[in-house]
């Protein structure tokens, strides 16, 4: 049965020290505020999937709480590279933590596998690729009716999956809409799932019946934060703050800044800050 | 340069304009961000109007008025025809051989069209840890053809890459033939300085057209392999007034666009 629950109590809740953990995002809906709330609750050891680990990610490596992060893109999204998980992998700063880099489409299709209970994903990839020999998680099949060899890699089975949503309605049911990403196959991949959302609504009698809903009874906790994608976007709510992707290559790029921007931006702050923070991105209505 | 020597464009506007030429209105294009991203409008918004442009966050048909920062930005997804999930982009519509051009961009380039944008050095210890393949391995192996656009230099084209992020023509000849590859690879290289096809039977990338002004010397020099150039050398035409207009607003209205201010933030 989902519980509407503040974000301190959902993230204590469902993420534990050691868990395996996605919080997912394809650009759109970054759970950045639930990263944050992880980030103060101070975790430790945890395995971080994501496709395109951006900055939470590249803040949770910088501040040695990942041993392990499953990846496809490892950068700033249109800017370049991430600094803090950088120096982890070419320094190990603060400490090192174990790579597995998967593409886009192993990872995507590990998800899909995930939802779909299956052990493995088989597709069409790594044809010529270096990573099928850098990642023994990447395997070959061979089609039983065809005899094409295809790729094959583990479902993604994470323990809890941490995802942002446009809304709830009151029985916590959650609409994603928009560049919907990976967002369903890993709550459905999940062992539970945690969804930040910019609003409740009484009810979603109107909704097109096509669109992207997860019923409430596939969630575990549903915490309310506007603005809690931040600077990542929310489709129909705010903008995506490009400035601040730009501004965080200079912030990650110094191992004091990066501190001290945690510290003033994460540490002594809270979910509630969120709103204030995407006011100017916010499209005329 | 004197006045007298101002071609009137930049080397790396002639290179987006000349990449954006060869695509057509009956493409679907797999579009990587950057230099792919803004040949592919300038296309659009020129010579080929019906162009179907494909993001892999999942817009299909996107028409952006501004170039996006990251392959995600809400613009792709408003102006689409249709958004679907990144499974469905990769298997329905990748993987089931309906891109005709995949448009990739590289941090380190080989003769053969092989790209690496993984590693600098050592992959369990590297120099450099670039951001790594996205979905360039499976674009470069599913798309019917690939293209790829760079601005030359010797620390970027390589004799030998680091890492095999996204396969080309491999080791040349008929690798990809002999990997069950039945895709063509790349058959494009558009450069700052020239257009280069891969030739025949080697498939080593080989210059077919240097771009006004540019000597064989200047392409050599900044080239890390020894460049091979066709025997019937052609000059690239340059950008027209309309091109160039094109390009230069699009930049424009993006730069405005991109330049808001991060509040909240230290």
């Amino acid at each position: 049965m989902v519980k509407f629950l503040s974000l301190k109590e959902a993230v204590a809740e469902n993420l534990h020290d050691g868990d395996t953990v996605a919080f997912e995002g394809f650009t759109h809906l970054i759970p950045t505020a639930a990263a944050h709330e992880a980030i103060r609750q101070g975790f430790r050891d945890l395995t971080l999937i994501r496709m395109t680990p951006d900055l939470i990610y590249d803040q949770m490596i910088g501040l040695g709480m990942a041993k392990k992060i499953v990846f496809s893109y490892v950068g700033n999204p249109g800017v370049g590279l991430l600094r803090r998980a950088r120096d982890a992998i070419e320094n190990g700063f603060p400490r090192l933590i174990d790579v597995e880099e998967h593409s886009h489409a192993g990872m995507a299709n590990a998800y899909e596998a995930g939802a779909a209970g299956l052990p493995c994903a088989v597709f069409r990839g790594y044809r010529g690729a270096g990573l099928a020999a850098v990642n023994p998680n990447i395997k070959s099949v061979t089609c039983p009716f065809t005899g094409e060899v295809l790729a094959a890699v583990p479902a993604i089975r994470p323990d809890v999956t941490f995802i942002h949503a446009q809304k709830a309605d009151r029985k916590g049911n959650v609409l994603v809409e928009g560049i919907i990403g990976i967002q369903k196959e890993a709550v459905l991949a999940a062992r539970r799932a945690v969804v930040t959302v910019e609003e409740v609504v009484d009810n979603f009698d109107d909704l097109h019946p096509n669109l992207t809903v997860l019923p409430s009874w596939t969630i575990a906790a549903i915490s309310v934060v506007p603005g809690g994608s931040h600077p990542s976007y929310t489709h129909g709510y705010y903008e995506r703050d490009n400035a601040a992707y730009l501004e965080w290559d200079e912030i990650a790029a110094d191992r004091d800044r990066f501190q001290a921007w945690i510290k003033k931006n994460v540490i002594e702050s809270s979910a509630d800050d969120f709103a204030g923070r995407v006011e100017h991105l916010r499209k005329a209505a | 340069m004197s006045d007298a020597d101002d071609p009137g464009f930049t080397p790396n506007e002639m290179m987006t304009i000349a990449a954006s030429r060869a695509l057509k209105s009956d493409d679907v294009c797999f579009v990587g961000i950057g230099a792919p991203s803004a040949a592919c409008n300038v296309a659009r918004l020129t010579h080929a109007p019906d162009i179907t442009l494909i993001y892999e966050s999942g817009t299909i048909g996107t028409a952006p008025d501004v170039l996006p920062l990251s392959i995600g930005d809400g613009e792709l997804c408003e102006t689409a025809v249709t958004t679907v999930a990144v499974p469905e982009m990769f298997r329905y519509w990748l993987q089931g051989g309906r891109i005709s051009i995949g448009f990739l961009g590289a941090a380190q380039l080989d003769k053969f069209g092989n790209i690496n944008t993984t590693v600098i050095g050592d992959y369990a210890h590297p120099k450099t840890r670039l951001p790594g393949g996205g979905g360039a391995p499976e674009i470069a192996t599913s798309s019917r053809q690939v293209y790829i656009t760079m601005a030359q230099s010797k620390r970027g084209m390589v004799e030998k890459i680091d890492f095999f992020t996204s396969f080309g023509h491999g080791e040349g000849s008929d690798h990809r033939e002999r990997l069950g590859i039945d895709t063509a690879g790349p058959t494009l290289l558009i450069t700052d300085l020239a257009i280069w096809k891969p030739d025949p039977v080697t498939k080593e990338f080989t210059v077919v057209s240097l771009h006004p002004g540019v000597t064989r010397e200047q392409v050599q020099e900044t080239c890390g392999w020894t460049v091979k150039f066709a025997e019937a050398l052609d000059e690239t035409p340059a950008p027209t007034e309309l091109e160039l207009k094109t390009l230069r607003d699009l930049q424009a209205r993006t730069k405005a666009a991109h330049a808001g201010i991060a509040k909240g933030k230290a």
